[in-house]
């Protein structure tokens, strides 16, 4: 079959269209698919992950027709079209926002979806004013990692600023 | 130009050749990725507030034990040739060098450095905890990225999710984020046609493999380097675990493979590794590939003790400083001089022979 847009080409893009409640079916070749906007599976995009979002896209778009891709991120306005695009989210907030499809890319990628490494906890951040006025606490703590990789230049500066402050 | 010599050990402790299994493994590199909390990703950052997470993290680190005396290289203020450099010796990305095909640096890109450790800023994400060491050293690398992850993450909110874990801005790195490379020589099972029976049978045990710079680099001189593939569903100590094993493994069939080449074509490997140090030894000219390969054989020959002269920290050293950007840094001429090949011969001559004289 030959392409209904130029007519030169083979066929090898099917699109099928639902215009004013019609369906119609296009028979496009690579060249005039891509002038139409319209991937082929042969335009591998340029990111590594490219291939799996690639993928990915077209299964969020037969699974859910409604316009998910086109979504934005409410902290960052980053779409999952974004994603597909550049293979790189926009904020930490996307993992929330497109929390369904990115679970589905997770378990994918990793095998998994839940993190069982090393836990992050906010409790562990000191005030930012200690961060411009150590306390003793603060300073003790870096005395015992300073004696602990024997760093003894530094361990005996910390034990002076910290006479200091006691 | 930037004073390298800055750096305590000239950022390159790593390549001593005194970490376990040096005549196998260069190195082991870890690298953790961060992001700070309530900020977009580094695609996203403008350049003011690439500026300030800057600030922000070198203010936190200069009160660490151990960033604390930390060098900082701004990489979007050095000319191409330095940033070349830091990256031939490891210590940033060819993307943060901005050495990509466009050839920017981005605003704001900078790295931290301090002995075997560094951090590299606005890069893909907003911090890239790395620490370099000799040989194939996992466990003690980790220790010490990872002591240096709670020292930051007392002073810093990184972006953490319950079920995710760390968030990165790839969804490749979420999880733990650790990225743990083996850097390692394997010529044996190149010439015996084994390696793509390996690296796929790596690929099939969720780790992958990257040539001598990392990301997007070939491989060359029969330099791999050997890495896990995912970072979320198993714990730091689960995926270091596994690498390690593999490595051990990928080291043992390395060693068989020697042992089935001098058994079964003694001659020929012989003239092989013996012809790579003639070519080293008085060649005039020597392009960065050919060197490598040339320097493969030799190292290979070292390694079976088939070359006694030559150590493996002159192998090391032959390896980092024959690269374009330290080759030209040394000789004061520009990487693309058209008589680098010449003065890279030149080199390779001088260090041979000394190393020749010292021993014999």
């Amino acid at each position: 079959m030959s392409c209904e847009q130029c007519h030169e080409r083979e066929a090898v893009i099917h699109l099928t269209q639902i215009v004013n409640e019609q369906v119609t079916t296009l028979h496009l070749c690579e060249r005039c698919a891509a002038d139409k906007g319209v991937e082929s599976p042969g335009s591998v995009p340029k990111t590594p992950l490219g291939t799996f979002l690639a993928a990915m896209g077209q299964e969020i778009a037969t699974e859910s027709p409604a316009p998910r891709s086109g979504e934005n991120c409410p902290r960052c306005g980053g779409t999952l079209q974004d994603f597909r695009e550049s293979g790189r989210l926009g904020c930490p907030d996307c993992y929330r926002s497109f929390e369904a499809p990115l679970r589905d890319l997770l378990r994918r990628l990793h095998g998994s979806t839940h993190h069982v490494g090393e836990r992050y906890s906010e409790k562990q951040i000191s005030l930012p004013a200690a961060l411009n006025r150590p306390q003793a606490a603060d300073l003790r703590e870096q005395l015992r990692l300073a004696v602990e990789t024997e760093n003894f230049e530094l361990a005996a500066e910390l034990r002076d600023r910290l006479r200091v402050l006691e | 130009m930037i004073d390298l010599s800055l750096l305590t050990d000239g950022g390159v402790g790593w390549l001593d050749a005194s970490g376990p299994s040096s005549h196998l493994v260069l190195s082991t590199r870890i690298r953790l990725a961060r992001n700070l909390a309530g900020r977009v990703f580094q695609g996203r950052n403008s350049e003011t507030e690439r500026e300030d997470i800057l600030e922000t993290v070198e203010r936190a680190a200069r009160d660490t034990v151990l960033l604390r005396r930390a060098i900082k290289f701004r990489l979007d203020g050095l000319e191409r040739t330095d940033r070349q450099l830091l990256h031939e010796r490891h210590l940033v990305s060819k993307e943060l060098a901005g050495l990509d095909a466009d050839g920017r640096v981005r605003s704001g890109a900078s790295l931290l450095v301090q002995d075997r450790l560094g951090v590299m800023l606005n890069e893909e994400d907003h911090l890239r905890l790395q620490g370099l060491h000799s040989g194939f050293a996992l466990d003690a690398a980790y220790a010490e990225v990872d002591r240096l992850d709670a020292e930051l993450g007392q002073r810093l909110a990184f972006a953490f999710h319950s079920e995710f874990g760390y968030l990165t801005s790839c969804p490749t790195n979420v999880g733990t984020g650790l990225r743990a490379s083996v850097l390692i020589h394997l010529p044996g099972l190149v010439l015996t046609k084994e390696i793509s029976k390996v690296l796929q049978g790596l690929a099939q045990v969720g780790l992958t493999f990257r040539g001598l710079y990392g990301e997007g680099s070939e491989v060359v001189g029969n330099f791999f380097q050997l890495s896990n593939q995912t970072t979320l569903g198993s714990s730091e100590y689960e995926l270091l675990d596994h690498l390690g094993k593999m490595v051990r493994q990928v080291m043992d069939y390395e060693e068989q493979a020697r042992q089935v080449l001098l058994r079964d074509a003694p001659a020929i490997i012989e003239d092989k590794v013996w012809r790579a140090y003639g070519l080293l030894r008085y060649a005039r000219a020597l392009s960065f590939e050919e060197a490598m390969n040339l320097l493969s054989g030799v190292r290979l020959g070292v390694g079976v003790n088939l070359i006694p002269d030559v150590g493996m920290y002159t192998m090391n050293k032959l390896l980092v400083y024959t690269q374009p950007a330290h080759l030209a840094v040394a000789e004061g001429v520009a990487p693309n001089d058209p008589d680098l090949p010449l003065r890279r011969a030149q080199f390779v001559r001088k260090v041979l022979e000394s190393e020749v004289g010292r021993r014999g």
